[in-house]
């Protein structure tokens, strides 16, 4: 290696390179580091650091109501807030005892599957701009424009989505934004096939992504994946079907599942799971115009001491006065208990374990973050591959640094 | 669905007898407490055997409770059994001044890093850890932040009087 170079006597030649992948490199798609060791272009060892972007919510939340933390969920996995909003609010609502009806539960469906949709569409088309093909990331943004511009029908916001209270929605979804989630419905299938075509069996990309960054479905389970990852290792575990929460349990749809667990398996599963989001979506409207008399309307459960009264009723309710300010001043009544409640996140089982004492704030909270989970089999998964394969490993694991570091 | 709350129970009493020192079912999910001590042996147990089987590790967290004397800190497992589709939580106690618990990751390999991050902010060494290093924190803190003895804000703030509010 260095003929020219003269060491001091007694020191030890390095035959590997040292190679920092990260923190802010186009490839990571995110703030965290890798320490890859280098043979040659043969990845030898890997070492990650995660917590640039720790923000310490576990503590915050030691101070806030329930309802001051779904904002900190947004920041968890932020390519798909809904997700984590509702699985927020179904906690609150179990320690709680909140029952919702059944069109909130529907609307959350929808809400959750089109996250979804957004947080799949992104993973798998920067997985072919890490293998090279550009134009498939350029083409979907477009379409998550649209799963956005519903957000803003919905809440307002687009990103950090908030959406949704404890107990319901905080208003009705209007017009429009049925007639947008119509919109997508009829225009995204032909945009998903196509974007597929792109890619399945395209030479290039089959032979970047087959083989690599594998795992078996033992080793997935051991590391603790879940979500996409695990189900292409060929463990059909999915939260929506086996621990349903807002009536997951009267859809009906397949577990996508792949056979080794690599990148190209990973990008199938996530592709197979839009089309399942997508007829669920379907489902869940004809659900919701099945519905009859009181029912077909409603968007919130009655839970007058948790969900925040309308600013009518407020002026006018003596009732709804006193609810509103005993919310806002967090005097509501909190029963103290342990609740753990998971769900299907768009990279896996997201949990939130929620110690409360009676007292205003969660006495603890803890998120189980999928991918601060299985990140660390990342080594395993790259180790005596390609450098350009670990880039692509990378991306395909849909990391995101926010639900990393909490 | 063939494991029952009453099954796993009556194993554990079978297996450890006393050494159990809780088991309550809250919230549709089974809890059970053992000393520390035998936390390997219960988590083996619940490991290994057939009928049991809780081969997943969901989730492993602390928790500070500064008022329960010579127990202040909790380390909580969540097992899950994904062919029964059962969840267990299992804790263990360990005082403050030698929080000394042995580590899981003989038995998991995602216990690497949950265990990081449970002693990056509760302090809680996990003996035989491979690697047991800070890890969402700066390597240089030399406090534990999630402890309940460090106050989210400046307590000696004046223009935010939160007596009245919050804890």
């Amino acid at each position: 290696m260095s003929h020219n170079i003269k060491l001091p006597e007694g020191s030890i030649e390095k035959q590997t390179i040292t190679l920092n992948l990260g923190p802010t490199h186009p490839a990571t798609h995110g703030v965290f580091q890798n320490i890859l060791e280098l043979d040659g272009e043969r990845v030898v060892s890997a070492e990650q650091t995660v917590g640039y972007i720790h923000r310490a919510f576990e503590k915050i939340a030691e101070r806030r109501p329930l309802y001051q933390i779904t904002p900190l969920t947004d920041r968890l996995n932020y390519c798909s807030s809904p997700i984590n909003n509702m699985g927020w609010h179904l906690t609150c609502e179990k320690l709680l005892g909140v029952k919702t009806p059944k069109r909130v539960d529907y609307l959350r469906v929808i809400v959750m599957e089109l996250a979804r949709i957004a947080d799949h569409l992104i993973c798998n088309s920067i997985v072919g701009v890490d293998t090279g093909a550009y134009t498939g990331f350029l083409y979907v943004m477009q379409y998550r424009e649209l799963i956005y511009e519903i957000y803003e029908e919905v809440c307002g916001s687009r990103l950090t989505t908030n959406i949704g209270r404890i107990g319901g929605f905080e208003r009705d979804f209007n017009d429009i934004a049925f007639q947008k989630i119509d919109k997508f419905l009829k225009e995204y299938p032909a945009v998903l096939k196509e974007f597929i075509s792109l890619f399945e069996r395209n030479r290039i990309f089959m032979e970047r992504t087959q083989g690599s960054g594998g795992i078996g479905a033992d080793r997935a389970l051991n590391y603790g994946f879940t979500g996409p990852n695990l189900r292409a290792a060929g463990v059909d575990y999915d939260v929506r079907v086996h621990s349903p929460y807002s009536s997951y349990e009267e859809f009906d749809f397949n577990i996508p599942t792949g056979t080794t667990g690599d990148n190209f398996d990973r990008w199938q599963v996530r592709n197979q799971e839009m089309w399942e989001s997508l007829s669920i979506i379907e489902q869940a409207l004809r659900k919701i115009q099945d519905l009859k008399g009181e029912e077909a309307t409603l968007y919130h459960a009655d839970a007058p001491a948790y969900y925040l009264p309308e600013k009518k009723d407020v002026y006018t309710k003596m009732e709804a006065l006193i609810y509103h300010f005993k919310i806002i001043m967090g005097e509501s009544e909190m029963p103290s208990g342990e609740v753990y409640q998971s769900v299907e996140g768009a990279n896996g089982e997201l949990g939130f374990y929620l110690i409360s004492d009676g007292g205003r704030a969660p006495f603890r909270l803890h998120f189980r973050r999928p991918c601060f989970v299985y990140y660390q089999s990342f080594e395993e998964l790259v180790k005596g591959g390609m450098l350009s394969d670990a880039v692509i490993t990378l991306s395909s694991l849909n990391l995101i640094a926010g639900e990393m570091d909490a | 669905m063939g494991l029952t709350t009453d099954h796993i129970k009556s194993r554990l009493t079978e297996k450890f007898g006393e050494q159990i020192t809780s088991m309550e079912e809250s919230y549709g999910m089974l809890s059970i407490e053992a000393p520390k001590e035998i936390n390997l042996k219960v988590l083996n147990f619940l490991h290994d055997e057939a009928d049991l089987g809780f081969r997943f590790l969901t989730d492993l967290t602390g928790v500070h409770y500064p008022d329960r004397t010579g127990e202040e800190l909790a380390v909580v497992y969540h097992l899950h059994n994904l062919v029964e589709n059962v969840r267990i939580r299992f804790r263990v106690y360990t005082s403050i001044d030698q929080p000394d618990v042995f580590t899981a990751t003989g038995l998991f390999s995602s216990a690497n890093w949950m265990e990081r991050e449970t002693y990056d902010f509760f302090g809680i060494c996990f003996v035989g850890h491979p690697n047991l290093k800070r890890i969402l924190n700066v390597d240089e803190m030399d406090y534990f932040p999630l402890r309940k003895e460090y106050p989210l804000e400046d307590q000696t703030r004046r223009d935010k009087d939160d007596d009245m509010f919050g804890r």
